[in-house]
């Protein structure tokens, strides 16, 4: 679904990922884990256009989308929700959601009705203002709003850092849930626990190059934590 | 009394034309980061499409209400142009968008001057603009100016809270990267904005022409009060612009009524520069518990 190979991505001149390849079938859970700094992050904003690829290519379903912007790439399926619970905080939670679903019609439309069955929390915030809601809240907002794009594949980075224990088991079942019925999930965790457990594979990536990777599952667990030196 | 009044409704007339042109300055800068000087220049594009179109329809009723529109595509077209050729290159980058398009205002001055020449014209305002408001001391060229600003800002006011293109403009403005992660394409969400701006300039150009002559610098005298209601209005928010514009026309009337223009101009920036010390962000600032 997803292939990034031999990408080599930084910020200006400073090259922060240094040839690394990832690749995440169709339904899978693939896990990119490692140290604050190690270059996740700057992975998964590459992966989406949002920073320019020095070398290397992506592949989204097979086609080359390496100079494509963000836009045309979550056009072709891929949905991204960034770092730290972002939304628009001036648009209330309901234009959040609009905001994608004009984009796809009545397919959007229709879709946002199913973000919300999968959030009901939600519904009953449609009228405030995104800013003003909880970590946990907006982060199920940022999930639904990806949602809505009807994608093939889910780049989540770090979905539960930060947020209310309560709320985490309801964003990881919906992962989960989601990877059940056919959507590919990249997942970015500094957290071993939850990822490990739910990924097919898994990467750890060390100073933007990958140092070890292996398959998903509780058993791999002490590789990770020596890979990670932990 | 009546000096007093038909001042302070000077006041408000001045802070409608104000409006008009700071809107879409608060929209591109706070959108694109981009500082664009030839804002004025669009105005004046919009009241010399007024005087070419009262040219061609001698009816002065009819051909102010045919400039309306064509003034706002005037300045709308230009806008997307200066966009599409320089700007695009220049997002975020206050400083440079700056001079470039300071040299792009004295580009279109010339221009202006070559084809209209340097001497200011005319245009006539109707028949039912002239004089005043019944037995007031309101001119009913200022009161038409005041209306057409209202009904301006309120439609974009309503397009930007209730259409699909508003809510990709507002998503754009508050934060680019996730605008386009959610499959927005800013390109032509910018795009898009600085026709608007730049049209109700054009628009503002034409209202002006009402109130007297227009010549090639037209703009420039506007330029440096539409900044100053952007900057005390606050980036981004339509609220701000249009209750700083309407106060700083209002008070520099009010200044003007006690002493003289001059003197009237240094005091509203000396209470402006006070008003930055205690609120540096502008009337109106985005606030919420994310910084997103």
């Amino acid at each position: 679904m997803l292939e990034i190979s031999d990408l080599r991505v930084g910020y200006g001149r400073t090259t922060v990922v240094h040839g690394v390849d990832v690749k995440v079938g169709t339904g899978e859970i693939v896990a990119v884990m490692g140290h604050n700094g190690a270059g996740k992050t700057t992975l998964l904003r590459a992966a989406v256009g949002l920073l320019p690829v020095e070398t290397g290519t992506i592949r989204l379903g097979g086609e080359d989308v390496t100079r494509a912007k963000p836009h045309r790439r979550v056009r072709l399926g891929l949905a991204y929700v960034p770092q730290g619970q972002q939304s628009f905080g001036q648009l209330t939670t309901r234009e959040n959601l609009q905001l994608v679903a004009d984009t796809f019609g009545a397919a959007g439309t229709a879709r946002m009705n199913e973000a919300l069955d999968l959030f009901p929390a939600l519904k009953s915030l449609l009228t405030r203002r995104a800013g003003l809601l909880s970590g946990g809240q907006r982060q199920q907002l940022a999930i639904a709003r990806a949602l809505i794009v009807g994608p093939k594949i889910m780049l989540l980075d770090e979905p539960t850092e930060g947020i209310q224990p309560s709320v985490v088991g309801e964003i990881e079942d919906a992962i989960v849930q989601l990877a059940g019925s056919g959507m590919s999930v990249l997942l970015v965790e500094q957290h071993i626990g939850f990822a490990l457990d739910a990924c097919a594979r898994y990467y750890v990536l060390e100073s933007g190059r990958v140092s070890t990777q292996g398959a998903g599952g509780a058993a791999n667990e002490s590789d990770v934590r020596s890979a990670m030196a932990l | 009394m009546d000096a007093l009044f038909s001042q302070l409704f000077a006041g408000v007339s001045l802070g409608s034309v104000l409006l008009l042109v700071a809107l879409g300055l608060a929209l591109t800068f706070g959108q694109m980061g981009v500082i664009n000087m030839a804002h004025g220049e669009f105005m004046m594009a919009g009241a010399y499409t007024a005087f070419v179109v009262q040219h061609v329809v001698s009816n002065a009723g009819l051909s102010l209400l045919i400039a309306l529109p064509l003034g706002f595509l005037a300045g709308g077209l230009l806008g997307l142009l200066l966009e599409a050729t320089l700007l695009r290159r220049m997002h975020s980058r206050p400083l440079d968008t700056l001079l470039v398009t300071f040299g792009v205002a004295l580009v279109l001055q010339q221009l202006a001057r070559d084809i209209f020449g340097a001497p200011n014209v005319d245009v006539r305002a109707p028949a039912w603009l002239q004089g005043a408001v019944l037995d007031t001391t309101i001119p009913k060229t200022r009161l038409f100016i005041l209306v057409l600003a209202v009904v301006a800002v309120s439609l974009l006011a309503l397009a930007l809270k209730l259409t699909p293109l508003g809510r990709r403009i507002r998503a754009t403005v508050q934060n680019r990267d996730l605008a386009e992660a959610s499959g927005i394409s800013t390109t032509s969400a910018d795009r898009i904005t600085f026709f608007l701006g730049s049209g109700l300039a054009g628009i503002a150009g034409v209202a002006l022409s009402l109130l007297g002559s227009i010549g090639p610098t037209l703009g420039t005298n506007y330029i440096v009060d539409a900044f100053l209601v952007v900057v005390v209005g606050g980036i981004g928010q339509l609220k701000g612009a249009v209750i700083a514009a309407f106060s700083l026309g209002v008070v520099q009337a009010t200044f003007e009524y006690s002493t003289t223009a001059s003197l009237a101009k240094v005091l509203l920036l000396v209470a402006i520069i006070a008003f930055l010390q205690v609120r540096p962000q502008g009337l109106v600032a985005l606030r919420t518990r994310s910084l997103a």
